[in-house]
C-alpha cells in the first residue's frame, strides 16, 4: 500500500468504514452502535452463562466456522481475531474469551446475505480459549481456538 | 634423560590429546585429494546454508548441549538427542572429529585436539571451495547474524552486513536483527543489500493493514531451473524480544499464508521450493506436516546441529527439514537433482567448520581485522582466569550463565537472580583468560539493562512456570525456542509430566521453602519492557571478574527433573 493511501485511511479510520458498512446494508445500525445492548450477556462472568444469555445456548461444534488467531499473542491488549462462517444462512456471530472477567467480547448481525466474516481485536489477560458462536437457519453453532498469552522475554 | 619406546609412545599420546600433533593445515592438501571437506558435487542445483552465527567473525569454541529434552511427539527424536544417543542415531563414530562437532562428549580434550570452530575467513574459504564445484549455487543466511558480539553491537550490525556481502550471501531472513530496531533493518535492506542480498519474510506484516514488510520470497534461476526461496522470520520476535523494537510489525507462524505463498511460487513456475526458516526445528517439523509443496525447510533458531535431514510426510508428498547449528560452526550443503521439472533426488551434508583444517581467506581476514581494529585492545582485556569450562547451551543452565547469576546476586545484593535462556554465547576451556570479548559474547544485546525487583514467591513461581511452558508446551507452535530461564539462589524441581502451572515445585531459598506471600529481592537483565535504566549486564559481570581474578568451577544450580527416565535428550555432564 502506498504511504499516502495508508495515511488517508488511518485518518479517515473507524468512522469512515463503519459508515460505509451501514450505507451498503452490511451491518444493521443496531449492531454497529450497540443499540440492542444485551446487558445480561455482556456482564456475565461465567462463559457458559454469557453464551446462554447471548442466545447461543446448546451450540453444536462446527469446523465450518474458521477462526484465525495467533498461537501466541504478540500483545494481550490487542489480539487480532477473525472468523468466517461457512454455514449457509448465517445471520449472526459472537466472540467470547472464556478466561476474561467478562467473557463476551462482541456480537454482530448480518443482513441481506452479507458475507459472515468479522475481524476484530480482543483484550486477553491470560491464555484462554477464544470461542466464536453463530446462528444459522435458526440453529446455534460454535468453534474455538486457544490463544496463549505469555509474559515474554527469555527467547532465542 | 633417556626415554624408552613405551614412554615415548605415551608422550605422543598426551601430545595428541592436548592438541600438539594433530592440527595441521597440511590436512587441507589432503583435503583436495579426498580429505575431510571433499564433497563431490551432485545434481544440478545447490544451496549452501548458514544460520545463527551470532556475529562470531573469529573461530571460537562451542560446546553442544548435554540437556536438550524432547517430550510428547518430540520424545527421543531429532533434535532432542544428545551425546552418544545422537551419535548412534546418525551413525557417527565416537571419539572422532565429527563426534566432537555434534556433541558435548569429552569436550575439553576434544576441543584441545581439534581446535576452534567457525570464523568467517575460514568459512569463506570453505564456501569458495564448495561453490567452485557447484556453479550457480546460492548461499542462504537464516539470520541471527547481526547480533552476538561486541563489534556487531557497537557497529549496529555493520561489521556483519559487510562480512556477509563479502561472503557472498544471496538470500537472508532474520530474528535478532530486529533487536537493532525496525528502522535499522530497513536501512540495511534498502541500501547495503540493494541489488545484492534479498531479505525475505512471508510472515512479517504491518499491524495496521497487514501489508508485507519484506518480499515474502524470491525466485532465482539456477542453471536454468527456477528455484523459490521463501523467508520465514522468527515468528515470536515481538514476544521473546522487546516489542518496542518493531512496534508496527506483526509476526506469527502463519502457515495458511505460507501455503498461499508456496502455491503462488509453484504457479509462477518454481521447480524447487525451499523455506529459509528461523522457526526453530520443532516448529519446522510441524509446519512441514501441515503445508504441502515445500521440498526442504532449511532451519535455524534452535541451534541444533543435525547431521542429516528429517523427512516429514504431508498431503503433497514429503518435505526435508534441516537445522544447521550455530556460531559459524557449520555449513549446510543441499544438492538437488531436477529432471523434467521435478526434484528426483536430494543430497545433504552438514559440514563442521574446523579452523585448523582451513586456510583463512585473505580478503575476509583483512575485513575482519579492519572492523576489529578500533576495539581490539579494549576487547582483549583479561578480566580473570577460569578454572573450569564455561559454556551456555543447555535447557536449564550453563556454567557461564551460573557465573552471570553469581555476579548479579553478589553485586546487586539479591536473594535470587534470573538470567534469560539464550542459546548463543561461546565456550571457554579451563585455564583460559576471560576477556571483555568473552563477556560480550554472552551479553551483547540492545536491551542489556539489569534490574533489581521485589517479587513475591508467587510471582517468582509464575515467571518460572511461564518460561517453562515456552520450552515444554506439548504443541511446538506454542514454544518459543529458547531455553529455561536460568535461576540463581532458588533450588526447585521440574516435573516434565505435568502441564502449565504445575511443573515447578519444591522451591527453596537458603534451605527454606519459598513463601508465596513473602517478598524477595530478585536481580535480572534483558527486560523486554521499555524504559528500564539499570547498569548494563556486561559492567556487572566485568566488575565481578576483575574482583575475583580466578573463577573456580561453577556449582551449577540445576533443578531436580521428574519424568526424564529413558529420555535421550539428557545425559550427565562429563560422561
Amino acid at each position: 500500500m502506498n504511504p499516502l493511501r495508508r495515511a488517508f485511511l488511518k485518518n479517515a479510520g473507524v468512522v469512515g468504514t463503519v459508515a460505509v458498512a451501514i450505507a451498503t446494508g452490511l451491518l444493521k445500525p443496531g449492531a454497529a452502535f450497540a443499540a440492542a445492548w444485551n446487558s445480561l450477556a455482556f456482564t456475565a462472568k461465567d462463559p457458559a452463562e454469557a453464551i446462554n444469555n447471548a442466545g447461543y445456548g446448546g451450540a453444536a461444534e462446527s469446523s465450518d466456522i474458521m477462526i484465525k488467531a495467533p498461537d501466541i499473542a504478540e500483545n494481550g491488549a490487542v489480539v487480532p481475531v477473525s472468523a468466517t462462517s461457512n454455514i449457509p444462512g448465517t445471520t449472526s456471530m459472537a466472540f467470547f474469551v472464556e478466561k476474561n472477567p467478562t467473557p463476551m467480547i462482541a456480537s454482530f448481525e448480518f443482513s441481506n446475505g452479507a458475507e459472515p466474516y468479522i475481524a476484530t481485536r480482543v483484550k486477553m489477560a491470560k491464555t484462554s480459549v477464544v470461542r466464536v458462536t453463530v446462528k444459522a437457519g435458526g440453529k446455534n453453532y460454535t468453534n474455538s481456538r486457544e490463544v496463549k498469552v505469555t509474559i515474554g522475554g527469555c527467547g532465542g | 634423560m633417556s626415554m624408552n619406546r613405551r614412554e615415548f609412545m605415551q608422550m605422543l599420546a598426551v601430545a595428541a590429546a592436548s592438541g600438539f600433533a594433530l592440527n595441521s593445515r597440511a590436512a587441507l592438501a589432503a583435503d583436495s585429494t579426498g580429505g575431510f571437506y571433499d564433497s563431490p558435487s551432485f545434481g544440478n542445483v545447490s544451496l549452501l546454508h548458514i544460520t545463527d552465527c551470532h556475529a562470531q567473525l573469529l573461530p571460537i569454541y562451542f560446546r553442544e548441549p548435554n540437556v536438550n529434552i524432547g517430550l510428547g511427539q518430540s520424545l527421543n527424536k531429532t533434535p532432542h538427542l544428545v551425546g552418544e544417543k545422537l551419535l548412534k542415531s546418525f551413525g557417527i563414530r565416537p571419539g572422532t572429529r565429527e563426534a566432537h562437532a555434534f556433541t558435548y562428549l569429552d569436550f575439553e580434550n576434544a576441543a584441545r585436539t581439534y581446535g576452534k570452530v567457525g570464523g568467517f575467513a575460514h568459512l569463506s574459504t570453505l564456501i569458495k571451495k564448495i561453490r567452485a564445484s557447484r556453479p550457480g549455487s546460492l548461499l542462504l543466511d537464516g539470520g541471527d547474524t547481526w547480533q552476538g558480539s561486541a563489534t556487531a553491537l557497537w557497529t549496529k550490525g555493520q561489521d556483519m552486513v559487510d562480512a556477509c556481502k563479502l561472503l557472498g550471501v544471496d538470500v537472508m531472513t532474520g530474528h535478532w536483527e530486529f533487536t537493532l530496531g525496525a528502522e535499522r533493518v530497513k536501512q540495511v535492506v534498502d541500501n547495503d543489500f540493494k541489488g545484492k542480498i534479498d531479505f525475505v519474510a512471508q510472515n512479517i506484516k504491518t499491524n495496521d493493514f497487514g501489508d508485507q514488510v519484506f518480499q515474502p520470497y524470491v525466485i532465482k534461476h539456477i542453471n536454468g531451473i527456477p528455484v523459490a526461496i521463501i523467508g520465514q522470520a522468527f515468528p515470536y520476535t515481538p514476544i521473546a524480544n522487546p516489542r518496542y523494537m518493531t512496534p508496527d510489525w506483526s509476526f506469527g507462524i502463519q502457515d495458511d499464508n505460507m501455503q498461499l505463498v508456496v502455491n503462488e511460487a509453484r504457479a509462477k513456475g518454481a521447480q524447487i521450493v525451499v523455506v529459509l526458516s528461523h522457526n526453530g526445528m520443532d516448529v519446522d517439523l510441524k509446519m512441514a506436516s501441515r503445508v504441502s509443496g515445500i521440498d526442504a525447510i532449511l532451519g535455524g533458531h534452535t541451534h541444533d546441529g543435525v547431521p542429516a535431514p528429517i523427512v516429514v510426510k504431508n498431503s503433497g508428498g514429503q518435505t526435508l527439514v534441516t537445522n544447521a547449528g550455530s556460531n559459524g560452526k557449520f555449513l549446510g550443503v543441499m544438492d538437488f537433482e531436477v529432471k523434467g521439472g521435478k526434484v528426483v533426488d536430494i543430497k545433504y551434508k552438514l559440514l563442521p567448520v574446523f579452523a585448523n583444517l582451513i586456510e583463512p581467506d585473505a580478503e575476509m581476514a583483512n575485513l575482519i581485522k579492519k572492523v576489529r581494529a578500533p576495539y581490539e585492545a579494549k576487547l582483549a582485556e583479561k578480566l580473570a582466569v577460569t578454572e573450569g569450562t564455561l559454556y551456555r547451551r543447555g535447557n536449564f543452565n550453563g556454567t557461564f550463565d551460573q557465573l552471570i547469576l553469581d555476579a548479579l546476586m553478589e553485586v546487586k545484593g539479591a536473594d535470587a537472580a534470573f538470567s534469560p535462556g539464550f542459546r548463543w554465547g561461546t565456550s571457554l576451556l579451563p585455564g583460559e583468560a576471560i576477556t571483555l570479548e568473552h563477556v560480550m559474547d554472552q551479553t551483547a544485546i540492545t536491551y542489556p539493562q539489569t534490574t533489581l525487583t521485589e517479587m513475591t514467591g508467587e510471582t517468582i513461581k509464575a515467571i518460572m512456570e511461564d518460561v517453562g511452558d515456552n520450552l515444554f508446551n506439548p504443541d511446538p507452535y506454542k514454544q518459543q525456542g529458547g531455553d529455561m530461564v536460568r535461576v540463581g539462589g532458588i533450588s526447585y524441581t521440574c516435573d516434565l509430566r505435568k502441564g502449565f502451572g504445575k511443573r515447578i515445585n519444591n522451591m527453596m531459598l537458603n534451605g527454606k521453602a519459598l513463601d508465596p506471600n513473602k517478598k524477595y529481592k530478585v536481580a535480572g537483565w534483558a527486560p523486554v519492557a521499555e524504559g528500564a535504566t539499570g547498569e548494563p549486564i556486561w559492567n556487572i559481570v566485568t566488575d565481578y571478574l576483575r574482583d575475583k581474578k580466578v573463577i573456580s568451577p561453577r556449582n551449577l544450580n540445576l533443578p531436580k527433573l521428574i519424568g526424564i527416565e529413558d529420555n535421550a535428550g539428557i545425559a550427565l555432564a562429563g560422561r
